[in-house]
């Protein structure tokens, strides 16, 4: 073994006090544990009936998000959202409530995720944390139970594999045509139980929204953590957004990894998931055509203030297509506020879509646009299994909020390029940037 | 005492995600009750699963079984449904936590899903780490797990080990 360490093996060592080998089990102590309407039932439930585990073990640490379905659209929801109330309560424990937003989108917002932080959630997507270099991992119920109550998990520590993205990509590129056209190559089990670190000359094209995006997407390709560095955009962006200086995490340059894949960036463009595999990837001019009757533009996925500006930039001064309905929901009420401020929300209305904040809402099939028999969505979220957004026999694309927007202005899947207003990248990686109308 | 789960095989193929399994939708319909969204398991892969299965049966799936959400409920359906055990090429990690936690063995095996068919018989020694299929007269070894990991799938999952035990496993 060289001296020279991978970001993960960095990020467990700080923990564990030496460095673990990929395979070994090490047990770890948490920084955030949380857990949302969708999970918590369960987990509230574990604890309930299990007397060593009806505790908080820091209620600084712990964190409760009602945003699958918020507000409550069933009488079931709402006695979840009561119930989690009642033990956020009686814990102690800080409970984000109806109106503030997806608890992925807020840990970012609120800085309970940093550099360095070993952060557990139970929900999938908690991998989204991976972009500020955080060991961010996503637990089903009864694992969120015992971090809850215990402050500590097991993990088996991951494989490493490099991916690199090299180069410039096109200014129409977005983090999802990047994690689309990466989950396109590997597979959908192309990095079972891997932590993958995304590195190169790239990095510094790729916005923090864009990373979020990006790393949110890792579970998709099975892997347990996509990491970034936490290099100078990153820590640019917790000076600009927070006031904080995190320190600087790099993996060593001759750091060892069981496996590298690199992404020519220059040859990248806008692409889709087609039905029903996220892995189904292809470029959006061979799909141009399909007629589309809904578009979602929100969730974890793509939710933040880059989204809606990409959307803006092809929805201003056009209106949604006849026939054709499009749904924004950005995913917190910061993210709501910044794009109110900027004008961006009128623009959306005024194209005709409806307007929402801070709830998964239909990417899950909970509320606000299910898709009926038949129909077909493009939506920038991160699953199009079938019947996911409503009926069994609807379909979903995945795609960017560049294309999902051309889709909502023509009613078809559209590519983005030729509607796109201005030529500067839809990847904003300067944390002070607002957008100009 | 040696711990041998025998049933009938259930074929599936690659990439059955938890959505699969059960939708999400249901878990804000009918999120208060289990027992209410069992009708709902394998809803567009087999119909009317919750009716057909029987106790013990055994999944045979391919490779990235239990892909997509986090969700807890797709292995205790599973194994509320009555399925004894899953075998599959490969499994996605949050699934196979979640099933270990709440008691349901699930297995890697990489020959096994390719010879096996609908209600073939599969026999798995759980401590010994051989998986049969009696049907075929095929045998594949499997890594056992470490003996915790065992205890607690035997418990019947890490709350009744807590509850038995009266202690944290780790």
């Amino acid at each position: 073994m060289t001296g020279q360490a991978t970001l993960t093996e960095k990020l467990f060592e700080a923990k564990t006090g030496r460095r673990p080998a990929a395979g070994e089990i090490v047990v770890v102590p948490l920084d955030l544990v949380y857990a949302h309407d969708g999970t918590f039932g369960l987990a509230v439930e574990v604890m309930r009936q299990t007397p060593l585990l009806d505790r908080v073990f820091d209620p600084e640490k712990v964190a409760l998000f009602i945003d699958h379905a918020a507000p409550a659209p069933t009488v079931a929801a709402a006695l979840v959202h009561q119930a989690m109330r009642r033990f956020a309560r009686e814990k102690g424990v800080k409970l984000y409530d109806v109106g503030n937003g997806i608890s992925h989108q807020v840990v970012a917002d609120e800085a309970l995720v940093r550099p360095g932080y070993f952060v557990v959630g139970a929900d999938s997507h908690t991998v989204t944390g991976g972009a500020f270099a955080a060991f961010a991992t996503g637990v089903g119920s009864t694992d969120a139970a015992l971090a809850i109550a215990t402050g500590k998990l097991w993990f088996r520590v991951p494989e490493q594999v490099k991916l690199i993205l090299d180069g410039a990509p096109p200014h129409h590129v977005m983090g999802k045509d990047i994690v689309l056209s990466i989950i396109g190559m590997v597979g959908s089990d192309g990095m079972i139980y891997k932590a993958v670190e995304y590195q190169g000359s790239g990095l510094r094209y790729v916005s923090m929204d864009s990373r979020m995006t990006i790393s949110n997407m890792a579970v998709e390709m099975g892997a347990k953590v996509g990491l970034f560095p936490s290099d100078e955009i990153a820590r640019e962006w917790f000076r600009v957004n927070h006031g904080l200086e995190v320190p600087r995490l790099e993996p060593d340059p001759g750091a060892e990894y069981s496996d590298e894949l690199t992404v020519e960036m220059p040859s990248l463009e806008p692409v889709v998931a087609a039905p029903p595999n996220v892995d189904n990837v292809k470029p959006v001019t061979e799909v141009e055509g399909v007629e589309v009757d809904q578009v979602f533009i929100g969730s974890c996925t793509n939710g933040r203030y880059e989204d809606y500006v990409a959307a803006a930039r092809i929805l201003k001064g056009r209106r949604v297509a006849e026939g054709t309905r499009c749904v924004a929901i950005p995913a917190s009420r910061r993210v709501y506020r910044k794009l109110l401020r900027n004008g961006i929300i009128d623009i959306l209305v005024e194209a005709g879509c409806f307007v929402a904040y801070g709830t998964c809402g239909p990417c899950i099939g909970a509320h606000l646009g299910l898709l009926g028999q038949g129909e077909v969505a493009v939506s920038t979220t991160n699953r199009n299994f079938t019947g996911r957004m409503g009926h069994k026999e609807s379909k979903v694309y995945l795609a960017s909020p560049a294309t999902a927007a051309a889709a909502a202005v023509t009613g078809k899947i559209t590519d983005p390029r030729p509607l796109l207003r201005g030529d500067q990248p839809l990847m904003v990686v300067d944390p002070s940037y607002s957008y100009t109308p | 005492m040696a711990w041998i789960i025998r049933g009938r095989a259930w074929r599936l193929g690659d990439n059955i995600s938890t959505d699969h399994i059960i939708s999400g939708k249901y878990k804000f319909a009918k999120i208060n009750k289990l027992e209410d969204m069992l009708p709902y398991v394998f809803e567009e892969v087999i119909p009317g699963f919750y009716k057909k299965v029987q106790p013990g049966d055994v999944i045979v799936a391919g490779r990235g079984f239990g892909y997509g959400s986090s969700r807890e409920h797709a292995p205790r359906l599973l194994k509320l449904a009555g399925v004894g055990a899953v075998i599959a090429k490969s499994f996605h990690r949050i699934f196979y936590r979640n099933a270990i936690n709440i008691g349901l063995p699930v297995i890697v095996a990489e020959r096994i899903p390719d010879v096996t068919q609908q209600g073939d018989t599969i026999t798995i020694d759980m401590e010994g780490g051989v998986v049969r299929n009696e049907t075929r007269g095929v045998e594949d070894r499997f890594q056992p797990p470490p003996p915790v990991l065992l205890e607690i799938l035997r418990a019947g999952g890490i709350v009744e080990y807590i509850k038995r035990n009266n202690r944290l496993p780790w």
